[in-house]
């Protein structure tokens, strides 16, 4: 598992805006802080709430990794990437508030399943793509964000770190403590289930409203 | 190389990231083109990629950015003392030097005459950090923008230990609600009251998450 202080092998892709704040607050301004860390709290929560699965606990955890990430500024290092240096000590804070809490996360639909095992897609209707206009309906946002909940936690980890946080898939694996097949074959899998999720929210009319062609499913 | 749809599906996510070598996206490729399935598979595959990944998908609750600058604000300072080893034990060798100070004040009554003016009053609770005004000639320190200032052109900014700590007394109009006694009835004090309360507030909240 990764420590707060932990340099990722990635490329430098933090902007020289972004650089210049992080000099500052390491340098002593640190009334900056939050400015620098401001336009990542949203993935910040996002991560926690992943791990943790309540909005609360989600929010302390988030709050918690930022007070972290400040105590441990100076341990950032310009080669790696800011936001996933954030990220990988949210999820550090989420999985030890998890472990000591010691809360039992609920079952997934597909929690009895073996990782290992194949996941055959259920719906193989003729679909096409969902235009990302969909996503300005809160209730949209909503149904997709209920799907998420419903899968296991090993493979919802996976999933936003992967998809919504857009980690790479060895920072996935670093900052989960997995391996880097374990990430694709959990991610393959949270995919393909969410892919059903929502084949069978469009059945449950979801994207009733869209202005999809008549007669095809979004995909 | 022809593909059955298993070996497709389990590939299918690697595809997506572009994660496959040229050989085997040719053969993908080739596949998709002939199988129905499969194409669903793929485009349902993106379609929640493309939907999950968009940023209007991270949403957090009301107040959540208010919340946390707030608490970062509240607690940078503290863990500002963690960082250096040396100003955690200078505040309390500090504060104790402001409390024999002060002890020694006490025992002079001469000094204590010397730098009380009529306006002095003990402080109470004053925030060390706060950011206080004197100025030459004057024996009291006060918020910025105090109507009671003497000699405005030689202000000097300071907080209000190193104010103590060079003798100032504060101000009983625009520091009264850290007084042990207050001012009633003083239209100017109420005045400078509330301005310097509002001042105050917004000096505190940016000293803390100045750390200092």
């Amino acid at each position: 598992m990764s420590e707060p202080g932990m340099v990722l092998n990635n490329p430098g892709q933090t902007s020289t805006r972004e650089q210049d704040l992080i000099s500052s607050v390491q340098g002593g301004q640190h009334e900056l802080f939050y400015e620098l860390v401001r336009p990542y709290e949203r993935r910040v929560y996002a991560a926690a709430l992943a791990i943790l699965r309540n909005e609360q606990d989600a929010e302390d955890a988030a709050q918690e990794a930022m007070l972290k990430a400040f105590a441990n500024i100076r341990q950032f290092r310009a080669e790696a990437r800011f936001s996933t240096w954030l990220i990988q000590i949210t999820v550090n804070e989420s999985l030890m508030r998890r472990r000591r809490e010691r809360t039992v996360p609920m079952e997934g639909i597909d929690d009895r399943r073996d990782e290992d095992s194949d996941y055959a897609p259920r719906d193989f209707a003729d679909w096409r793509e969902i235009p990302s206009e969909a996503l300005e309906r809160k209730e949209v946002r909503l149904r997709l964000a209920e799907a998420l909940a419903t899968l296991d936690r090993k493979y919802r980890e996976v999933f936003v770190l992967r998809d919504m946080e857009h980690l790479n898939i060895q920072e996935t694996a670093e900052a989960l403590g997995i391996t880097v097949a374990s990430v694709k074959t959990r991610l393959l899998r949270a995919r393909l289930m969410l892919r059903d999720l929502l084949a069978a929210g469009w059945e449950q009319g979801w994207f009733s409203r869209l202005p999809f062609e008549k007669g095809n499913k979004p995909w | 190389m022809v593909a059955n749809c298993e070996q497709v599906c389990k590939e299918i996510s690697n595809y997506v990231d572009g994660d496959v070598d040229a050989a085997l996206r040719s053969t993908m490729d080739e596949h998709f083109r002939t199988c129905k399935q499969c194409a669903s598979v793929l485009a349902g595959t993106r379609n929640v990629v493309q939907l999950y990944g968009d940023e209007r998908m991270l949403e957090v609750p009301a107040g959540f950015g208010r919340r946390l600058e707030k608490r970062l604000a509240k607690n940078t300072a503290v863990d500002r003392r963690a960082w250096s080893s040396w100003s955690a034990w200078l505040v309390p060798v500090a504060a104790m030097a402001l409390i024999a100070g002060g002890l020694q004040l006490a025992k002079v009554p001469t000094l204590r005459n010397f730098i009380r003016s009529q306006h002095a009053e003990p402080g109470n609770n004053i925030p060390p950090d706060l950011v206080v005004v004197v100025s030459s000639g004057a024996k009291l320190f006060h918020v910025p923008g105090c109507p009671f200032i003497h000699d405005k052109a030689s202000e000097r900014t300071m907080t209000a230990k190193e104010a103590m700590q060079e003798g100032y007394f504060p101000c009983t109009r625009c520091l009264r609600k850290y007084l042990k006694t207050s001012l009633t009835g003083h239209p100017g004090a109420e005045v400078a009251d509330d301005a310097g309360v509002e001042a105050n507030e917004e000096q505190r909240e940016l000293l803390s998450t100045a750390g200092h």
